[in-house]
């Protein structure tokens, strides 16, 4: 293997092991700054013992999402020179924005956070929690405009041999940008609420802490059905921009490789690369892929043997991350709307077949968040920079296989053993269920 | 043309005030083999850095951010050039940061002191990189680049950082952050620990000042910094302070005025990153084999309407950023004692 492919492998690795924590981080900082909002709000005593369960998780969790983001910024220069020299000028600025406005901002509050207890009143703790939760949800924003603008360039011209930054206000209106950030935090949401009903259930199960698991699993199932709509209500949005400005992965999403209008949905359906056509094709819904691109039944989709052989991404993994996304998608409305409606009856406990579907529920919207970023980073090929630069012209130059091959191995190693002690380390503290001792905390009892 | 310079100058504020406030992190981590004698013990010197540790190394984050917004070319060949020192250093933060997380979460010995070995390591070799690092780039890279053509060429691997410059300022950065982590320990903790790492601040100063010395000397043959200062004596300030601020270092250590000592600790650091960095202007990073390689805050910059930008974001925020930091500095400017994480289920 070459640098190139070494190097894409690398990013693929490091980008999807940093996304296993990042979504979790995104919603459960959010629903821990809430319940301590409850406590402050309350005085009652099952929010905060719920506020430090479940804060406790976010923080082994978060630990590894910090961490391993630094990678994500390095890399850029490490194994893509050519890449960050010609688009640094507009690309930098967000990731820049991104450390000064929303990195600072998480990890001093973190700080404050985990060892303020006892340090501070109830009301700055409770609001240093919501500032990690806004600058966690910050940083999403700025990363995503990063990522939109490669999705869809704007605001730019090439000159001196680069992409040349002339409109600021372009590059963070872009709507590409804004709508993928709308859909990744509510993403990010669904993982964190599922994370949650899944085990609250597990306890529930055990008849652990009723009163405290119920009430978390009331408000995960809310938050949950609440982000899932969202995701697909945006999820439709972000799919229209998609039609409207990559048309190649558009097609590949939806395997359509002749143009025509009004294009039909097949449920079943195989694509066929070698051959240009998709080996099966089954039960369609007329009309429905025009009507999902332009919202109109007899829109006219181009298909992928317009475009010459080299522009089209790999069609088959896009394809199968797509529909398994949009079906995963389906499922979380489902379960969080009949999650939501059990837990509003008194014998949720007794619902046990139910809650053990929600424990083992738990990697699912990890999966499709994961499904979503092989959909947007793979459609996009053979573009780093759509219709600007390609993947292939953006690789270091200055590196070599053999270092690569070294990083690579290492990266592999290292994450892996650290994801094997932080999900050991999550398994364990979520089993153990909520501290009982409040000692550290109480002393603040006195204070305003 | 302005705007470089501004950034320039931002450039080696980010990079100095992490080196500052990341310094005291690692030397701590790494000095703990030697300060702490018990596991309580340990565990004081990590809920020193609890609070503070991610906040300080975004500054890390910050700095190679704003190099690449403001000057992407320099980003690009900076870190791909430096591609294995950069790895190690990338492996070593990510095992420190999560070795502070994990180590109090499973109460058994092995587990500890196998995240004890790891703080400590993890902590060591950025400190060493670091410094080999920078005194490579004061040095110059053996790279030829081409501006015009858009050829960018690297001549060396790893081992070639490790020669006796680069080797000896990554030995500056080591003792500097040894003695900062020392006085920093001396002053966030109570009883023997405080002692004796007020002790080995103390014991470290002497070797620090040789190295330091050898350094400033060495840089004369090995490096072209001392030409600004030539053409302008004035900049001469800058190492002078830098020097001063290590004397003062010692009269107020060996005083037991350890607060002070702190404070001239970290003004050394600061002083010694701009006595490198006014020597580099207007070059970001040298080549070692052609001038006309050299990556400049000229050839290497961001457009002005992408440098204004920043510049803009840079001068509210950074400000802010500092104020707030400023504030819980000081919510947690107790010293932590044995009680504290004794009795504090949710300390590390």
């Amino acid at each position: 293997m070459d640098v190139l492919t070494l190097s894409r492998l690398q990013f693929a690795v490091t980008a999807m092991f940093h996304f296993i924590f990042v979504p979790l981080t995104l919603g459960l900082s959010i629903m821990t700054a809430w319940m301590e909002t409850r406590y402050l709000l309350t005085g009652d005593e099952t929010w905060l013992r719920m506020t430090k369960f479940w804060g406790k998780l976010f923080l082994i969790n978060f630990a590894l999402g910090v961490v391993t983001g630094i990678t994500m910024e390095f890399q850029f220069g490490m194994n893509w020179a050519e890449y960050s020299r010609y688009v640094g000028d507009i690309f930098g600025a967000p990731l820049a924005i991104e450390a000064t406005v929303a990195f600072f901002l998480e990890s001093v509050f973190i700080g404050l956070w985990i060892f303020g207890w006892n340090k501070v009143s109830k009301k700055v703790h409770a609001l240093s929690i919501w500032l990690v939760a806004i600058a966690t949800n910050l940083s999403g924003l700025w990363i995503l405009l990063a990522n939109g603008w490669m999705q869809h360039p704007v605001g730019y011209v090439l000159r001196n041999n680069r992409a040349e930054m002339v409109d600021f206000m372009a590059l963070i209106t872009n709507p590409y940008g804004l709508i993928k950030f709308g859909h990744q935090i509510v993403s990010g949401y669904t993982v964190a609420a599922f994370f949650v009903m899944g085990v609250s259930a597990w306890h529930l199960l055990r008849k652990n802490e009723l009163e405290l698991f119920k009430r978390s699993f009331r408000q995960a199932a809310l938050f949950g059905l609440a982000s899932a709509l969202l995701v697909a209500l945006i999820g439709d949005l972000h799919a229209v921009e998609i039609a409207k400005v990559q048309p190649t992965k558009f097609a590949a999403m939806e395997s359509v490789w002749e143009t025509k209008r009004g294009v039909g949905m097949n449920l079943f359906l195989l694509p066929d690369e070698k051959n240009e056509c998709n080996a099966i094709e089954r039960l369609c819904i007329p009309n429905m892929v025009s009507m999902l691109a332009f919202h109109d039944p007899n829109a006219e989709i181009k298909g992928l043997k317009d475009f010459p052989v080299d522009l089209r991404p790999p069609v088959m993994p896009t394809y199968l991350s797509f529909r398994a996304m949009v079906g995963l998608g389906t499922y979380f409305i489902l379960a969080s709307l009949a999650a939501l409606f059990l837990s509003y009856r008194k014998n949720l406990e007794e619902q046990r077949l139910f809650l053990t579907l929600l424990v083992f529920s738990i990697p699912l919207p990890y999966i499709a968040n994961q499904l979503g970023w092989i959909v947007a980073e793979m459609g996009r090929q053979p573009w780093i920079v759509y219709g600007v630069l390609k993947t292939a012209d953006a690789v270091s130059k200055n590196i070599s296989t053999m270092q690569v091959v070294m990083s690579l191995l290492g990266f592999t190693v290292l994450y892996g053993g650290l994801g094997v002690i932080d999900i050991y380390l999550l398994a364990k503290y979520a089993r153990k269920g909520p501290d009982n001792d409040l000692s550290g905390i109480l002393k603040t009892e006195g204070r305003a | 043309m302005e705007l470089q310079i501004t950034w320039f100058v931002l450039w080696g504020v980010l990079w100095s005030v992490y080196f500052m406030l990341d310094g005291f992190v690692l030397g701590t981590g790494f000095m703990s083999g030697f300060l702490a004698r018990t596991d309580t013990e340990k565990r004081v010197l990590i809920n020193t850095l609890g609070p503070v540790w991610d906040g300080n190394e975004v500054w890390l984050v910050t700095a190679g951010g704003a190099t690449f917004a403001a000057f992407p070319t320099t980003y690009a060949l900076m870190f791909s050039n430096l591609y294995s020192a950069l790895l190690l250093l990338l492996f070593a933060l990510i095992v420190r940061g999560v070795a502070f997380e994990f180590r109090g979460k499973i109460d058994k010995p092995s587990w500890k002191s196998g995240w004890d070995i790891a703080i400590i390591v993890s902590s060591f070799l950025p400190a060493l990189l670091f410094g080999v690092a920078f005194g490579n780039i004061f040095k110059g890279i053996p790279m030829r680049n081409d501006f015009v053509a858009l050829s960018f060429n690297y001549d060396g691997g790893l081992l070639s950082l490790l020669n006796p410059y680069g080797l000896l300022t990554g030995v500056l950065f080591v003792l500097l952050f040894a003695v900062h982590g020392s006085l920093y320990s001396a002053i966030k903790t109570t009883g023997d620990l405080a002692q004796r790492a007020g002790n080995m601040a103390n014991r470290l100063w002497l070797p620090l000042l040789v190295v330091a010395v050898l350094f400033l000397a060495y840089t004369y043959p090995a490096t072209r910094l001392y030409d600004n200062y030539l053409q302008a004596p004035l900049l001469l300030v800058i190492p002078v302070i830098a020097v001063a601020s290590l004397l003062l270092v010692k009269v107020f250590a060996a005083q037991g005025k350890l607060h002070k000592a702190f404070l001239f600790s970290c003004l050394t650091i600061v002083f010694v990153c701009f006595t490198g960095i006014a020597g580099l202007f207007p070059n970001l990073i040298p080549s070692s084999l052609d001038p006309g390689s050299n990556l400049t805050i000229y050839n290497s910059s961001s457009s002005p309407y992408t440098l204004k930008i920043m510049t803009v974001v840079a001068f509210i925020f950074v400000p802010t950023v500092i104020a707030y930091k400023i504030w819980v500095y000081r919510i947690f400017r107790a010293r932590v004692t044995n009680e504290d994480v004794e009795q504090n289920s949710e300390a590390y």
